[in-house]
């Protein structure tokens, strides 16, 4: 069946974008991810023009991110405090980001620096997974356990402005969590992703959080940025598809929570290569657009307003 | 009589009496961008109304129809630092979103390159015409990119030989409009030729509007920006909370 998008003006079938919002979904709810940085470019392929596909997916993240912190509330998971400093790092990076994306939509740039994003992260995210879950089966064959150390004290603790967070257990500077904010909501204004994928990591590694709050605390964060970047989108580019949304979060939340079924009585070492080589072959597919040369070498856009 | 009266009095005189006129039926005169428009085909037909006998040269009919025109940019892609990247562009005053011309028999044997000119029948014509500097070769070739792309992409058509003519009197042709149309007023032409002249013309509009939904929703993204992100992210947060909920009830049944 076809349906007509209203803003992105172009007539798609609707079964296709259930079928992505669910595919995407499953694999979110499997392996945790938010998996906008999978729809963003699944919607370049299927015709979305790259403004409205950003928007829109930020739009999307907000309802599978609102599903998922739901779950994080009752087990007390989030350390609202940190998540409040990320946050408020998050609004300034997702205004900036947007003005970012403005100015370069006007220079004609805003599909360039989508699809460079996009590349550099996938492929860096992609290669870490990948090498991580060959280890992880490497190890789970020698069945050695190693057991990771965390640093007590790096160069986070020697920053003024110290804040108590006590759901983490943490007396850290609120400069380390500000710029990681700012960071995340640059990306977040940018590619229409969550940004978790780089939080995350960041959050334990730098931050030294408990990997127990992280994940209900960057959702906490996650919800607030993408809403934020939502109503960004749609004051300054009317770029918000609803109708779109509506079908892929429909999709979206239906897949999540059957993958979260899946995601745990599945291998996950096995299923993480294979999260990495479908982040690898988008990463690749993307970056070969960029560097072969177009069939068409020109492209239109519209002349009016910006 | 009023200065202005005159004028129009003299210019009606001056006008040679068309010995032959076109009388016009649609299929449609309106399109309804619906949640699940698919495109659309629309009929044009009609006949020629005339006084006085057939003449010997043949009778052709040209029928245009054009979507609202707009400024757009059209860049070129460049290979800088090893990647494709957009480098030269060009604004186009006016294009048309949509263009079909539909003819009865190949292009050059119904209309003369400067009568094409003066009535601005093709598309390569009708954007030309429209922009207010001199076109150079550079601005030729960002032209004819926009032809080619929006002829690939269906929007503009040319339909040769599609016109069909009974007793040099009926005349029909059907367009299909693709599914990606842009709402506005379609100038809807006819034109009849004799040896590639243009002896007369008639225009209409074609209304094509999105309704229902289609039309709740693109107005108020316009009008009530934040209204519609706030409305966006209800339902999100709705759709969000309820997914969560319905499941976690299923689980515990």
């Amino acid at each position: 069946m076809q349906i007509y998008l209203p803003i992105a003006e172009v007539s798609v079938n609707a079964f296709l974008l259930l079928g992505l919002g669910g595919m995407v979904g499953v694999l979110s709810g499997m392996f945790g991810v938010g998996g906008g940085f999978l729809m963003t470019p699944l919607l370049f392929f299927i015709g979305i023009p790259p403004a409205i596909a950003v928007a829109t997916e930020a739009n999307q993240i907000v309802a599978s991110s609102f599903s998922g912190v739901l779950a994080h509330f009752r087990r007390r998971s989030v350390d609202f405090k940190m998540g409040t400093v990320l946050l408020i790092g998050g609004l300034f990076g997702a205004a900036i980001g947007v003005v970012v994306f403005n100015y370069l939509k006007s220079m004609g740039q805003v599909d360039l620096l989508v699809r460079l994003c996009y590349v550099v992260f996938l492929g860096i995210i992609g290669s870490l997974m990948f090498v991580e879950s060959l280890r992880a089966i490497q190890r789970s064959r020698s069945n050695v356990k190693v057991s990771f150390k965390r640093k007590q004290r790096n160069w986070v603790h020697t920053l003024p402005f110290k804040m108590r967070f006590r759901t983490s257990g943490l007396y850290i500077s609120a400069i380390p969590p500000l710029i990681i904010g700012v960071a995340v909501g640059v990306l977040a204004a940018i590619m229409g992703v969550g940004g978790g994928f780089v939080m995350v990591p960041a959050m334990i590694y730098i931050l030294g959080m408990p990997t127990k709050v992280v994940v209900g605390t960057s959702l906490f964060q996650i919800i607030f940025v993408t809403a934020f970047t939502t109503l960004l989108h749609a004051t300054t580019n009317y770029t918000v598809d609803m109708v779109l949304a509506v079908l892929l979060l429909v999709g979206g939340v239906i897949g999540a929570q059957i993958g979260a079924q899946v995601g745990a009585r599945l291998k996950a070492e096995q299923l993480r290569i294979l999260l990495a080589l479908l982040v690898l072959m988008v990463c690749g597919k993307l970056g070969l657009d960029l560097l072969m040369e177009p069939a068409e070498l020109y492209s239109i856009a519209s002349g009016a307003g910006h | 009589m009023t200065r202005l009266g005159w004028l129009l009095a003299v210019f009606c005189l001056a006008l040679p009496v068309q010995a032959e006129d076109v009388v016009l039926g649609l299929s449609k005169d309106r399109v309804a961008i619906t949640a699940t428009f698919d495109g659309s085909e629309i009929l044009v037909f009609g006949a020629v109304k005339r006084e006085t006998v057939i003449p010997k040269t043949p009778l052709h009919v040209i029928v245009t129809i054009a979507g609202p025109y707009k400024p757009i940019v059209v860049r070129r892609k460049d290979k800088r630092f090893g990647i494709w990247i957009n480098t030269e562009s060009t604004k186009i005053e006016a294009a048309p979103s949509f263009y079909a011309v539909a003819t009865s028999a190949p292009w050059d044997e119904v209309i003369t390159k400067s009568q094409d000119v003066a009535y601005q029948v093709s598309v390569a014509q009708a954007i030309q015409a429209r922009q207010t500097t001199h076109a150079d070769a550079e601005q030729e070739r960002f032209t004819q990119a926009v032809i080619r792309i929006r002829t690939d992409e269906n929007l503009y058509q040319l339909l040769e030989n599609k016109v069909t003519i009974d007793e040099q009197t009926l005349f029909r042709t059907s367009i299909e409009m693709p599914a990606n149309l842009t709402e506005g007023s379609y100038d809807t032409r006819i034109l009849l030729t004799r040896n590639g002249a243009v002896i007369s013309t008639l225009n209409t509009e074609i209304d094509v509007r999105k309704v229902g939904l289609e039309r709740f929703l693109f107005s108020l993204s316009r009008e009530q920006p934040l209204i519609y992100g706030l409305l966006s992210l209800a339902i999100a947060i709705f759709a969000g909370w309820g997914a969560s909920g319905l499941f976690s009830a299923l689980r515990r049944s």
